[in-house]
């Protein structure tokens, strides 16, 4: 038993665990994610998705991933080579990566999977730059993927791509802005441990998750977080009826799964940070009072459920919308981008501050 | 003579030559649009059709009257019992038959179903183009109802060949104005909720209010009928104008529209849908027992179990459809244009009869191919994505492209 501890505690060990524990979750959801949108799709259209292979046709995603290994590995003519290939796994890790800053769960204090009890694979205090760095990358990805297809759907897929990305990734950072005035700090794990105290000091049972307290930069960064993941309405890098299939036209087999992957872990990614930052990650109200009691284990899979069940519910969010509603031109996106968001993300940063310098200071509460 | 090499090379430096079709996920059926894009704005487009030749009208000088209703059905596939009644309108008027009440009210009723059929997919496949995938397969659902009554009524699901020259292939099945009424019912579900869907879906607005304006004018200039010249302020509907079969015993609007945009043309579609209803509704309360076939056994293929019970019919049978000279249909030696209200405008059907028991010439007006050149006129200075609603609005049918 202390042997175990002592190899458990070991630093590399953790390192490890902490590596396959990150990449499984964020791997291992994409293909249930597939199969959920089938299935929520199908709901969606008087449809029953898959229901051939296995229960529930889940196991129908195995026989995907297995059919496009097999496809051949196709290389259009006159495409550059090296960004060609590169392009795949360029728009697949960032949103990998990024899910490696979020805090999902906590064992109640006890330190057995450091950090104080935080369960995130980095404990770093400048999470949310980081996140934000790494998320852009994905826009490479595309981009690249369209340059080098030699096609013209998708050049235009890519310049699509490299245009929504950086007016919305400005959407984003001014809605951040907003949130850090609130909480003061860029680490995810105490933005967290701010939202499971309650509302305003005092209102027992309302939570202070900063969807109450930063409802407009909640909506901003939501739209922000479609536009950043390409998913519909601001599908337009793939924009199926005009693009054929956008910036993976030319994809076949699995460098085409790659950005599908890609697209799926960004989608994960993203709820999952929408979780932290504005739906208090791993707590829920009352929780305070129950912790005490559990052992460190149940207190640990309760959170991490109560994590999951939001993020599982953001997920179907993003399905719903994508399911819903047509997708916007391209001036028109770049029209809300610029004419609508961003100006009411300086507003929402003005109204914050004044917030925080005369109503919050006077009668304490808030950040 | 066309040259892909020098059009490249006579172009504008700033465009990229683009080609959409005939393969792509927005050219339904074989469309193709060759553009000259200015970033993601439309410079120039020039549509190229043929690549769905059928010869159907060739084919129709060697084929006797009742076997060109077959061929009609692949013109717009998507309505093929519209086909098959202007075609057999057409025969019937050319011989001067007028056929049974019984016969013209299924006719009525099945050509507006056809209509519903048609417009529900195509209000469907539009909104796919926009992006919102899901309505197509709400539509679909009501077009597959309407599909089994078809079934049920001809035997065929798409390639319906219902009419004969003089009536119908066979009476209606049992059960038919029970399961019609049912449909319509769920139909009127429907189309509430595509209106609660898009008529206030701001995104869905944007992309269509005020997107490929056709001015009246162009409407006249370009003869374009159907809902796409009524979209656009122009008040032509055959079922009103010039009332065929029962329609003139039926109450309906004929909704007209001023904008002329793709938002109209969309609206104008749910309105006819809900017009459609209207009369299936009516037309099934005029429909009483009686006779269905024209009873002259010179022209009108005899009723199936007397061919096979009593003599004489059996000679009239083999008299009518073997292949020659002596037997046969012979319409008097003239020539003669009909047209009706077919789902995207006016379908017209040119007959020139030698007296022989093949036409002379078929000669098919097919709305869609009328309708089909405004597109490159409305195109420039559009977004590339502007160009799959518009040509969703239109509805276009390559079946009836190439004939």
């Amino acid at each position: 038993m202390d042997l175990l501890l002592v190899i458990l505690q070991n630093f590399y060990v953790i390192i490890a665990i902490k590596m396959a524990v990150g990449l499984g979750l964020s791997m291992g959801t994409v293909p249930v994610m597939v199969w959920m949108e089938r299935k929520v799709s199908a709901r969606f259209q008087f449809r029953r998705g898959p229901n051939r292979v296995g229960p529930f046709g889940l196991f129908q995603l195995i026989a995907d991933s297995v059919k496009l290994l097999m496809k051949e590995d196709f290389l259009p003519r006159n495409t550059d080579r090296l960004i060609f290939l590169a392009a795949p796994i360029m728009a697949f890790l960032p949103g990998v990566l990024s899910f490696a800053l979020i805090p999902i769960g906590s064992s109640g204090g006890n330190d057995i999977v450091g950090a104080g009890g935080v369960m995130a694979i980095s404990y770093i205090s400048m999470g949310l730059l980081v996140m934000m760095a790494v998320s852009s990358v994905a826009a490479y990805g595309i981009a690249f993927a369209g340059w080098a297809s030699n096609n013209q759907f998708s050049l235009l897929g890519g310049i699509r791509s490299s245009a929504q990305l950086i007016s919305y990734e400005i959407v984003m950072g001014m809605s951040i802005i907003a949130l850090l005035m609130m909480t003061g700090t860029l680490n995810m794990s105490e933005i967290v441990q701010q939202q499971a105290q309650p509302l305003f000091g005092g209102i027992w049972l309302i939570p202070s998750w900063n969807i109450i307290r930063q409802p407009l930069t909640f909506i901003l960064f939501m739209v922000a977080a479609f536009a950043e993941t390409n998913r519909a309405p601001f599908d337009l890098p793939e924009a199926e009826q005009e693009l054929v299939g956008g910036y993976h036209t030319e994809y076949t087999g699995m460098r085409y799964a790659w950005f599908m992957n890609g697209e799926y872990a960004a989608m994960f990614t993203m709820s999952a940070i929408l979780t932290t930052l504005f739906l208090g990650g791993w707590t829920f109200p009352g929780l305070e009072f129950l912790i005490p009691h559990l052992p460190w284990y149940l207190t640990a899979l309760l959170t991490f459920g109560i994590f999951f069940a939001k993020v599982a519910f953001l997920v179907f969010m993003f399905m719903w919308v994508r399911w819903t509603l047509p997708r916007f031109r391209w001036d028109q996106l770049m029209k809300l981008g610029w004419n609508t968001l961003i100006p009411l993300g300086l507003v929402n940063i003005v109204g914050t501050a004044l917030f925080l310098e005369y109503v919050a200071s006077n009668f304490g509460f808030g950040g | 003579m066309y040259s892909y090499e020098q059009e490249v090379v006579q172009r504008d430096e700033n465009t990229v030559h683009m080609n959409v079709g005939p393969s792509h996920p927005s050219m339904h059926g074989t469309l193709r649009v060759k553009m000259e894009v200015k970033g993601e704005r439309i410079v120039k487009t020039e549509q190229e059709i043929g690549y769905l030749h059928t010869g159907f009208e060739k084919l129709g000088e060697y084929r006797s009257y009742n076997q060109f209703i077959t061929l009609t059905d692949r013109l717009n596939y998507f309505s093929p019992l519209s086909n098959n009644i202007g075609f057999a309108l057409a025969c019937e008027e050319l011989l001067g038959i007028t056929v049974p009440r019984r016969c013209q009210v299924i006719r009525t009723i099945l050509a507006e179903l056809s209509r519903i059929a048609d417009h529900s997919l195509c209000v469907g496949a539009m909104t796919m183009d926009l992006g919102a995938f899901s309505s197509i397969l709400w539509t679909f659902v009501e077009r597959e109802k309407l599909y089994d009554v078809f079934e049920a009524v001809t035997g065929t699901r798409l390639t319906t060949s219902y009419t004969r020259v003089g009536g119908l292939a066979f009476d209606l099945p049992a059960d038919f104005e029970k399961r019609v009424l049912g449909i319509m019912d769920s139909m009127e579900e429907t189309l509430d909720k595509l209106r609660d869907s898009f008529y206030k879906n701001r995104i869905f607005l944007d992309r269509v209010e005020g997107i490929g304006v056709i001015s009246k004018e162009q409407v006249l200039s370009f003869g374009l009928t159907g809902p796409m010249a009524r979209a656009s302020g122009i008040e032509y509907d055959l079922r009103k104008f010039r009332p065929y079969m029962v329609y003139n015993e039926i109450k309906f609007n004929v909704p007209v529209y001023s904008q002329g945009d793709t938002l109209s043309r969309y609206k104008m579609r749910i309105d006819e849908m809900a017009e459609s209803i209207l009369i299936v509704r009516q037309a099934l309360k005029l429909l009483e027992p009686g006779p269905i076939n024209y009873q002259d056994q010179k022209r009108t293929l005899p009723d199936k179990t007397s061919t096979y019970r009593d003599m004489e019919s059996l000679i009239h049978h083999f008299k009518l459809v073997m292949p020659g000279d002596d037997h046969g249909i012979h319409p008097p030696l003239t020539d003669l244009y009909s047209s009706t209200e077919a789902p995207n405008g006016e379908l017209g059907f040119h007959l020139v009869s030698d007296g022989s028991s093949t036409p002379y010439r078929v000669r098919i007006r097919p709305p869609s191919f009328i309708n089909y050149p405004i597109l490159s006129t409305l195109l420039p200075g559009c977004m590339i994505a502007d160009l799959v609603a518009i040509l969703g609005s239109f509805n276009i049918i390559a079946g009836e492209l190439d004939r």
